[in-house]
């Protein structure tokens, strides 16, 4: 127990080391900013956050070597890449607007949570003013409502979903992939010429947003050219064995199996398919088929020799023959000694993307780089000419058909393109009841 | 004054102190400079860092003072935290009633399964409650979906009601707030080179840890906290005097649920996104590392305990092999490159070796945890012979 005792002596000290402590915030300089992170000095820091750990580890440690890439060539180092290939010339290697780019990266482990945290400090901590990566949309949705919250740019990375530019978009978010209603409607029509238009399809879905997306865009654009849903059935990202899911397919009446799985969860789940022998069969007269929506090289990889005559939809594949994607493979080649993957390629655009936007602005703050990006038509990146709708911050492209090999000539030589179908397919009206629900908001520049 | 002894009071003004000047203590490294990347001082980490000192200090009330050792505590912390996001989606972004329900949504599950659990001791009581906890994950993460969000959480979204709040104004969400002051408030001030950060979010976070600490603080020193540590000692021979111990366990048990689930609400409240992650089984061996880490049954330890893991987590696995490079670069290329290879496997999404590392030299050499390191170091500064006997009764090491 205490006892407050008062003395003169006591009282003039008390009283001084108030005043002084009264008089600090004067003595020094509080910090003011016009928005979130301004970069102060010659450097500019970006935040690269990336799965790799988890079911989509592989896809995020490319991401990696592509953002590391695109520092590079941005700072004036290597090749230059795209650089050169870019309809846009505002960047000439001498970094983004004249200031060395620095850039931070973080694990997501691909859980939007994890993802949240990292990011959280590598703005906080790390000063990072644009935040880009990730290759799930549950973390892709998550950071973008963070960095709208926070007042920076986000530039999605591997995200699919139809949410991420639909009820969950965002002013401050930006996506280049394209997305599962892309898929559907390329996909789609090249199905009906392969399987014919009477046929059973069943759903296996990744129980999460872009699992649900997926699944809706492919049941939808399925039904449309005359196929029958027998039955969807959502599993857990988190799952490696799916053999429990894929048992009862085979006494469903269905004759198609969709497969709505990336990364690690595809490679099991189509493995274990095959190995439960549905290529195989048939049913109700005909041969039975495995589709998957979205693949990529990684994952034709992980699959092996499963994966061939297998149908799905790709962003971009390192075969196309455009300037700007044989630079970019050359590039990325002589670094990592293999051709990159579609996760490389869309966070590499989306690096070049803003600096660009940024440089045209003359501005880091996140406001002026969203005016410069929405509506923004370009071209030399990989995909052909290309728009970031203003409507919703999606990119407009051609997107790719694409096959498992029959017979590869090499280990790279995975998949083949079956079809490069035009962006007139696959647009759609930004009130398309899939995207619904959504609103952009006002930009935020933060502080 | 405030129900404490001399000792305890100074005890606890120095760690509100310390609390308070955390964002300044914890930056010590210059803006720019090689050591920065070891600066704490910035407020997702400290607002961790006191987040999990509720958490630990919460289970130590359950682990260090009856020995129960719950495997399942993180179930309370994703409780705490579902109940927060949904007060934030359909009552106000202001965060107490938030809090209010997620401390007791804690208290309550930890009720229902510490009811069941305390029939059983020692391992199946771990075993018992790690089953509960699992439970609630895979439940939230699937079949409860619409209720938790599953694998894409649960965040506040444009369409909630939020009755309390006026309408959200041109499509964007109300920042989560206190009576108005937001959350992500920060007051950045530069001196010497250094940024400091006081944002109201840690502060919040601080002073609730500060007031939990209280009131462990007094639990510890209270007539129950002597009844608790009493069945630690020996459960049997209570029981033989003709005591119903289980009454006593079962309030411990949904004590230190509470704190877990102010401690999940508080998460939900700085950032509000609730993901099912944070009730798996890892996270609830997390709290057990913490306050083994720290100390069993002292009251600093939990807190040192939770510091540590975080600054841990979030310091080393931010280092990549870029940095390394960075920091070798004064060496010859090979000799760089071969240090980056030795150190690569400790730091980035590696750093949990690190962290085993670590723990398995202070289990093996002090068994205490980081406390009694912090006593033996005290000691060797003082000289006094006669110290060794009264820590050694002051914190049992189990």
């Amino acid at each position: 127990m205490s006892k407050l005792e008062l003395t003169r002596r006591g009282l003039l000290r008390t009283g001084a080391v108030a005043g002084a402590g009264l008089a600090m915030p004067t003595v020094f300089a509080s910090r003011a900013s016009a928005f979130t992170n301004e970069p102060k000095g010659g450097v500019v820091t970006l935040g690269f956050t990336i799965p790799l750990t988890g079911p989509y580890a592989d896809e995020g440690n490319d991401e990696l070597k592509a953002f590391q890439l695109a520092v590079k060539h941005l700072n004036g180092e290597g090749d230059g890449g795209m650089l050169s290939t870019f309809s846009s010339k505002t960047l000439t290697g001498a970094g983004i607007l004249g200031k060395k780019v620095a850039f931070v990266s973080g694990d997501t482990q691909t859980k939007p949570d994890t993802a949240r945290a990292t990011a959280k400090s590598m703005i906080e901590k790390d000063g990072a003013v644009m935040i880009s990566g990730c290759s799930s949309s549950a973390e892709a949705v998550a950071l973008q409502s963070l960095c709208q919250e926070a007042g920076l740019i986000y530039m999605v990375g591997l995200s699919h979903s139809n949410d991420t530019t639909g009820k969950d978009k965002k002013r401050n978010g930006f996506r280049h992939f394209f997305n599962a209603y892309m898929s559907a409607a390329a996909l789609a029509p090249v199905l009906k010429d392969m399987y014919g238009a009477d046929r059973a399809a069943y759903h296996l879905t990744a129980d999460y947003t872009w699992g649900w997306t997926q699944q809706a865009s492919m049941q939808a654009a399925t039904e449309a050219i005359g196929w029958k849903t027998v039955a969807n059935v959502l599993t857990p990202l988190a799952s490696t064995d799916f053999s429990s899911y894929i048992a009862p397919v085979l006494n469903s009446g269905a004759d198609v199996l969709i497969l709505n799985h990336y990364g690690a969860n595809m490679v099991n789940s189509l493995t274990q398919a095959v190995q439960f022998g549905l290529k195989d069969k048939m049913v109700n007269g005909k041969q039975f088929q495995i589709v998957v929506p979205l693949i990529s090289e990684l994952m034709a990889k992980g699959a092996g020799p499963n994966i061939r005559d297998i149908p799905g939809s790709s962003n971009w594949n390192w075969k196309l023959q455009d300037a700007g994607t044989k630079a970019f493979v050359q590039s990325y080649g002589k670094e990592y000694g293999a051709p990159p993957s579609q996760a490389a390629q869309t966070c590499y655009a989306q690096v070049l993307l803003y600096a660009d936007a940024v440089a045209r602005a003359k501005s880091f703050n996140p406001c002026a780089v969203v005016e410069a990006l929405e509506g923004y038509k370009f071209d030399g990146l990989g995909n052909g000419p290309t728009e970031y709708r203003a409507a919703d911050h999606q990119c407009f492209k051609d997107c790719l058909v694409v096959k498992g090999k029959d017979k590869p000539d090499n280990e790279f030589d995975t998949l083949e393109i079956v079809q490069v179908t035009p962006t007139a397919q696959v647009t759609y009206a930004p009130d398309n009841k899939m995207f619904a629900g959504g609103d952009l908001g006002q930009c935020n520049p933060g502080a | 004054m405030l129900g404490l002894g001399k000792k305890d009071l100074t005890f606890l003004l120095i760690v509100l102190l310390l609390t308070l000047a955390a964002p300044i203590l914890l930056n010590p490294f210059a803006e720019g400079s090689a050591m920065a990347q070891f600066n704490a001082g910035y407020p997702d980490l400290m607002q961790r860092i006191a987040i999990f000192a509720i958490f630990a200090v919460g289970f130590n009330i359950l682990f260090g003072l009856t020995g129960y050792l719950s495997f399942g505590h993180a179930a309370f912390i994703g409780i705490g935290s579902y109940a927060m996001v949904w007060m934030l989606k359909l009552l106000t972004m202001n965060i107490l009633p938030g809090l209010i329900l997620a401390t007791l949504m804690g208290g309550a599950f930890a009720l229902l399964i510490g009811f069941v659990s305390l029939r059983r001791s020692g391992i199946y009581f771990s075993i018992l409650t790690l089953a509960f906890a699992q439970m609630s994950f895979n439940m939230a993460y699937s079949v409860l979906t619409p209720i938790t969000g599953g694998e894409n959480g649960l965040g506040p979204a444009l369409g909630d009601p939020r009755v309390l709040d006026a309408a959200a104004a041109n499509g964007t969400i109300p920042e989560v707030n206190l009576f108005g002051l937001s959350m992500r408030a920060t007051y950045e001030l530069d001196l010497a080179g250094r940024v400091f950060q006081f944002n109201a979010g840690y502060y919040v976070c601080g002073l609730l840890s500060v007031f939990m600490f209280y009131l462990a603080l007094r639990l510890f020193r209270s007539p129950f906290g002597m009844m608790l540590r009493a069945i630690k000692c020996n459960q049997h021979r209570l029981n033989y005097t003709g005591l119903h111990s289980r009454p006593y366990m079962l309030s411990a048990f949904v004590i230190s649920g509470m704190y877990a689930g102010l401690a999940g609400g508080l998460m939900a409240a700085m950032d509000p996104l609730a993901g099912a992650d944070r009730m798996q089984w890892q996270a609830s061996g997390e709290v057990v590392l913490m306050v083994i880490l720290g100390g069993v049954g002292t009251m600093l330890g939990p807190v040192l305990g939770a510091g540590f893991i975080k600054y841990c987590e979030n310091i080393f696995s931010k280092i990549n092999d870029h940095v390394l490079h960075e920091w070798f670069s004064i060496f010859p290329k090979w000799l760089e490159n071969l240090l980056v290879t030795i150190v690569h496997p400790f730091v980035g999404q590696g750093w949990h070796l690190t962290l085993g590392v670590l723990f398995m030299l202070v289990v093996i050499f002090l068994p205490g945890g980081l406390i009694e390191g912090g006593q033996r170091i005290g000691r060797l500064i003082r000289r006094k012979p006669d110290a060794k006997g009264k820590a050694a009764a002051t914190t049992p090491a189990e």
